[in-house]
């Protein structure tokens, strides 16, 4: 018998007597004002929270926030022209000199400052990691209160997706906390009015 | 693990030795624990939460066979390869067959404690391969030559000091600078420099959906993913009690494992992989190693509920006064000391005793687990099958006898205040374990039963 079938055989042997699943394992958070909560969390993890009008105001900020720096990259075809960095590559180890990259992604959570990107937002899994500095761009009315609605709205994913709160971040030397472990190291959150 | 293993109490004995030393870590420790609950006050309805994760879990013990086959049957149509291993051994040749069918003798992996269970660095560098451990806590303990002290903080137990050497030494750091933003922008550098150049990732697995044949993982560094989107083979390793039922019941489990580790609302990556990405491979590798036999002992099943959050740890007394290298087990303090004792009876059957059974574990375990009632059974399955030492047999054996007699019971308490009033010198010295790192009480005059039978009387 391969393990696969041992294993399994010794599992049904052993399991407990049947129950059923718990009947409520949803709850509602009822936040006073959901983007409210979402900005008191992110700013607890170091994350600026932008309402911009329009493509145009998103365009102007970031051109403030980081016109300077060299290698931009940005998935909003707005910003094509202003980014010098083209994600047109074919081996994702070329993203390693993005500085900043300013992504498009779903939805966030307001219960925890997180942010839902996935394959649909992005031409490579690693960018929102490898990039030094991270920028996601959400309608400003794609925010939900907790987990249990963000994965109501996330019927499934498709090949690849993930919340992520925050610049990457580590307290393992004394439980000092570091921003900037192996990810980002800064974290921007533009919320965009109108669509 | 071939070096002399010492017990629980002897470890402790030696951790115990730098006094303040073990007061940081114990309120290190204690301020973590703070954290988790001034988190779980933020949400009204936690003990709800609590109550659904540990149902859910119930759930799966009772369907684990049809769950994982679901599992299995939808991994597999995302394009995923699943392997089954059933036992340490056979994960560890499984991954070492994956690598060398590549041809790949290095290899980056973010944290599993499921890795460390089985032993697999050791394995695979006797195979000629390099593991690179890529959470930093993970990389500090790897370049002292230790295994991880916490689940969840596997460097708790060092000082800054200690990783400004150890980097010094390894990572060309300047010597005496103990600066940990300085220090981890070394450890970025140095280790963006693996994520770049390494074919393999491995990762642990948080929890893998049956519905949808998905796993999460969750870290705060972005260190699986780092390694993970950039390699050409992303092999994950899980237990098979990982198993969830359906997507939405992450919404329960992500919203209780970072408010129960650290105090933080979520982790700051909470990967959802389903698919491989293009011209990538994907291996999910399932292991039993013990898990089926945990599943049939009735009394200890639950700690298969376990989401390896540590909070049991960072309550625990005697973990926080004694450390995770005395536990002597890939996972240590109250959940570890259950789980350990199914692996290896003769090895681990002093880490049930490891524990006042105060049940601080089992108030802030998220699922609920009974930790400190099953500390408390197994003491009784080891006693019984003859595993406890002979000392604390003939203690217990002297225990029973003086307490199944009251007359024997009062004269012996009388004596024992006599002596300790008259002769201290005869309780406070080493060959008396509880003077050990404490000061003996002062004895009351009398005992309860004298004072009642004289004040009743008035």
């Amino acid at each position: 018998m391969s393990s696969r079938d041992n294993i399994l055989a010794k599992i049904r042997q052993n399991k407990p007597e049947e129950v059923a699943l718990p009947a409520v394992t949803t709850f509602a958070s009822n936040f006073e004002n959901t983007e409210d909560k979402f900005r008191e969390m992110l700013s607890l993890i170091y994350t600026e929270v932008i309402v911009v009008k329009n493509l145009e105001e998103l365009a102007q900020k970031a051109e403030e926030l980081y016109g300077k720096v060299v290698n931009r990259a940005t998935t909003i075809p707005a910003l094509s022209a202003w980014a010098d960095f083209s994600l047109n590559v074919s081996d994702p180890h070329e993203l390693e000199t993005v500085e900043i990259a300013i992504v498009q992604a779903e939805f966030g959570v307001a219960e925890n400052g997180a942010v839902w990107v996935s394959d649909q937002y992005l031409p490579h899994r690693v960018l929102p990691f490898i990039t030094q500095n991270l920028a996601f761009v959400i309608p400003r009315n794609a925010l939900v209160d907790n987990m249990h609605e963000a994965y109501v709205r996330l019927q499934d994913t498709l090949g690849w997706g993930c919340f992520i709160a925050g610049p990457s971040k580590t307290a393992d030397i004394e439980q000092s906390l570091v921003i900037g472990a192996h990810g980002a190291r800064s974290m921007v959150i533009f919320l965009l009015e109108g669509e | 693990m071939s070096k002399t293993v010492m017990e629980h109490a002897d470890a402790s004995e030696v951790f115990n030795r730098d006094e303040p030393y073990v007061n940081w870590h114990d309120e290190t420790l204690w301020f973590v624990r703070q954290k988790r609950d001034k988190s779980s006050k933020q949400l009204p309805e936690w003990e709800q939460l609590r109550e659904a994760a540990s149902g859910i879990k119930h759930y799966v013990l009772s369907h684990l066979d049809e769950l994982l086959i679901s599992f299995e049957q939808k991994a597999k149509e995302n394009g995923v390869q699943v392997h089954w291993a059933a036992n340490a051994a056979e994960h560890n040749e499984i991954v070492l067959g994956l690598l060398k069918k590549h041809k790949i003798d290095k290899m980056v992996k973010s944290k599993s404690m499921l890795t460390e269970e089985c032993h697999m660095n050791e394995f695979l560098q006797k195979n000629g391969i390099e593991v690179i451990d890529t959470d930093l806590g993970e990389r500090i303990v790897q370049l002292r030559n230790e295994p991880p002290s916490h689940i969840v903080l596997p460097a708790i137990h060092l000082k800054k000091k200690d990783i400004g050497d150890l980097f010094h030494e390894h990572l060309g750091t300047d010597a005496g600078a103990t600066d940990p933003q300085y220090l981890t922008e070394a450890a970025r550098q140095h280790l963006r420099d693996k994520f770049l150049t390494r074919r393999a990732a491995l990762t642990g697995v948080n929890f893998a959906v049956a519905e949808t044949g998905s796993f999460v993982v969750s870290t705060n560094e972005g260190n699986a993913d780092m390694g993970a989107h950039l390699a050409d083979i992303h092999i994950a390793c899980m237990g098979f009690e990982k198993i969830i039922p359906k997507q939405e019941h992450l919404g329960v489990f992500l919203r209780l494992l970072a408010r129960s580790a650290t105090g933080q609302p979520i982790t700051t990556y909470s990967s959802h992989f389903k698919k491989p990405r293009e011209g990538q491979e994907m291996h999910i590798v399932i292991v039993d190693n013990g898990r089926s036999t945990q599943l049939g002992r009735k009394d200890f099943r639950n700690s298969l509920k376990c989401i390896r959050c540590g909070a049991c740890m960072n309550t625990c007394p005697v973990y926080r006064r004694s450390g995770g290298h005395s536990y002597h087990n890939a996972v240590a303090g109250p959940i570890g000391s259950i789980l350990a004792p199914n692996l290896d009876m003769t090895k681990n059957a002093d880490l049930p005793f490891a524990s006042t059974l105060c049940g601080s574990c089992s108030n802030v375990c998220p699922v609920k687990i009974d930790i400190h009632d099953q500390l408390y059974k197994w003491r009784q399955v080891l006693a019984k099958e003859g595993y406890v030492p002979k000392s604390k047999e003939i203690g217990i054996r002297a225990m029973s006898t003086v307490l199944a007699a009251p007359r024997f019971y009062q004269w012996s308490g009388r004596l024992g205040r006599t002596v300790m009033r008259a002769m201290p010198f005869m309780v406070n010295n080493a060959l008396n374990p509880w003077y050990k790192q404490r000061d003996m009480p002062e004895p009351p005059k009398e005992s309860f039963r004298d004072w009642y039978v004289r004040n009743r009387k008035n």
